[in-house]
């Protein structure tokens, strides 16, 4: 076996603690940078919703502001989004590289589309669910937790499968930064060395990375779907 | 019970305005099932929400158990709202949620504990029919059985009113009755005051004691059921009247020409309808042995409605005193109607 991988890539095997270690730093990027943007993301979905026209706690300012500032962050490119709230980062975790600077962009760039993949789900509620809700006597934190999110769980795990693949690939352009990570590592030799192998075993594990990803996912929503 | 004040409630569509309810005042009385009918969009959704005040309305005031509704913080309205039922025509139940856990839902947070809404569901459960269902979801059930979990999730908090919007529209003739006939028996054995909004001239027949009639926003007819189907005065009455009554389907049958509406000389084909609470008379026998004239019946329709019979018969009457025989029916009371007349000729 040893021999097997060492002949297929034999420059990955040179550097096996190297790249050992890129994979574990793009799961601590997924992992932090994707707990934190759920949590936000699931937040300010909510809010989004609540605050809506028609919605439970209808306010027309704070969805505005809302709406504007998520369709704005969603707008810039992430690569220069990196670089443009580097001051940002810097004022947060105290340094612009490395996985710690990482960690912020990635939640930056993340939250805005996370936030409004949420609102669609929920709003795939029906609306004479939350108004029987209401009619009910529940309080709108209530129906926030025991309708919205009981009931948005398949479309919010659908949601949030989507959302960490996608900021799987935002870690590897993390990498231009200096955040290490898989994506850098086949950047550095497998694109400037022409190390061919390593790009290929890159591939890989990030393939099993977003498989696993969505193995998950679909574990959740379907444990979730009645 | 309620009491409804001079509600309107106007929608802002766009740049007009819509007026979904004018100026309606109905009280219903304890312990009464109420109806309400009009043809989609005549406001009566509209109205029924304004109750609970899932629609505030625009103007005038709501009074439920003597408790102005429409002065109430929010906080004090969901309190009120937990006493007031609602059941929907989409069921509305919640599809991540077992049955028994649709219905705990109004119970979480009363104060209860686990066991005492366990005990509850289960009692709920057994009322609506369900008590091997608890562990299903609503996927998993028929229409008529996710509307007994609505409905025993609306009994949840022991409430003295139930709002039924549209309960039945989207259930099968049978299924409808067995609702219907469970409805009666909360309204029964609870006392639970019972308001049923609906397009569907039948249900009222068969459930409500007092019916309003809507059209564009506003109570045409007020009354009890029998009076006001049996002397309907707005056209839109006769028009809920003619959806579950087959006599208007003589008019059809003239126009056709039909064979059985052909008359020989001297025959007059007559519509009688029945309007008050006094058929229990033998009309027909009475007039064919007191004129001498035959009375040959083409179709006839008649229905108790609170006790009372309602209907008519349409048929083709001849003989000499066919005249005076139509006057004795008419001192009587009956309406009379020569459809077609082939006497003068």
């Amino acid at each position: 076996m040893q021999e097997l991988l060492e002949k297929i890539f034999p420059n990955t095997m040179d550097k096996l603690p190297e790249f050992g270690k890129s994979i574990v730093d793009t799961l601590i990027m997924l992992g932090i940078s994707g707990i934190i943007s759920f949590f936000l993301g699931v937040f300010f979905g909510v809010i989004l919703v609540i605050t809506q026209k028609g919605g439970i706690l209808q306010n027309k300012i704070v969805y505005k502001i809302l709406d504007i500032l998520v369709n704005f962050f969603r707008g810039i490119p992430f690569v220069i989004l990196l670089t443009w709230i580097m001051p940002v980062t810097r004022g947060i975790v105290g340094t612009s590289i490395g996985i710690k600077g990482a960690i912020v962009p990635l939640v930056f760039g993340t939250v805005p589309f996370f936030a409004r993949q949420v609102q669609s789900a929920l709003l795939e509620i029906p609306s004479g669910v939350i108004e029987a809700s209401k009619a009910m006597g529940l309080s709108p934190l209530a129906i926030i937790f025991k309708v919205y999110l009981k009931e948005g769980i398949p479309s919010i795990a659908r949601a949030t499968t989507l959302t960490s693949i996608s900021l799987l690939g935002l870690t590897a352009m993390a990498g231009a930064v200096g955040a290490g990570g898989v994506g850098d590592f086949a950047i550095r030799y497998g694109h400037n060395r022409f190390q061919e192998d390593v790009t290929w075993a890159s591939v890989i594990v990030i393939v099993v990375i977003v498989s696993v990803l969505q193995i998950i996912g679909d574990i959740i929503v379907r444990k979730n779907t009645h | 019970m309620i009491k409804l004040e001079n509600i309107s409630k106007t929608f802002a569509v766009k740049d007009r305005t819509v007026e979904a309810v004018k100026n309606v005042s109905i009280e219903i009385n304890d312990g009464e099932i109420y109806g309400i009918i009009g043809f989609s969009g005549a406001g009566k959704s509209t109205l029924v929400r304004c109750i609970n005040l899932l629609e505030h309305p625009t103007s005038g005031k709501v009074f439920v158990g003597g408790k102005e509704l429409t002065a109430l913080s929010e906080g004090e309205l969901r309190k009120v709202r937990r006493k007031i039922g609602m059941i929907f025509q989409q069921f509305n139940l919640m599809a991540s949620r077992n049955v028994e856990r649709n219905i705990a839902l109004p119970l979480e947070n009363t104060g209860m504990s686990k066991e005492q809404i366990k005990t509850r569901v289960k009692e709920l459960l057994d009322y609506v029919g369900l008590s091997d269902k608890g562990k299903s979801y609503p996927s998993q059930l028929s229409g008529g059985q996710k509307q007994r979990v609505a409905i025993a999730r609306a009994l949840a908090n022991k409430p003295d009113v139930l709002l039924c919007d549209e309960a039945t529209s989207a259930l099968d003739p049978q299924t409808t009755r067995s609702i219907l006939e469970l409805l009666v028996k909360l309204n029964r054995e609870l006392g639970i005051t019972i308001v049923v909004i609906t397009h569907e001239m039948a249900v009222i027949k068969k459930i409500c004691g007092r019916v309003a009639v809507m059209e564009h926003g506003e109570v045409v007819e007020e009354g009890d059921v029998f009076t006001v189907f049996a002397n309907p005065q707005k056209q839109i009455t006769k028009d809920f009247i003619s959806t579950t009554s087959n006599l208007s389907e003589i008019y059809n049958l003239v126009e056709e020409n039909s064979l059985v509406t052909q008359l020989e000389k001297g025959e007059v084909l007559v519509k009688i309808h029945y309007r008050k609470a006094e058929v229990s008379e033998p009309l027909i026998s009475t007039i064919t042995a007191k004129f001498g004239i035959t009375f040959n019946i083409l179709f006839s329709d008649c229905e108790i409605i609170g006790n009372s019979p309602l209907g008519g018969t349409v048929g083709i009457m001849s003989g000499e005193k066919t005249e005076d025989a139509l006057r004795y029916l008419r001192e009587k009371d009956i309406l009379v109607e020569v459809i077609k007349d082939a006497r003068a000729s």
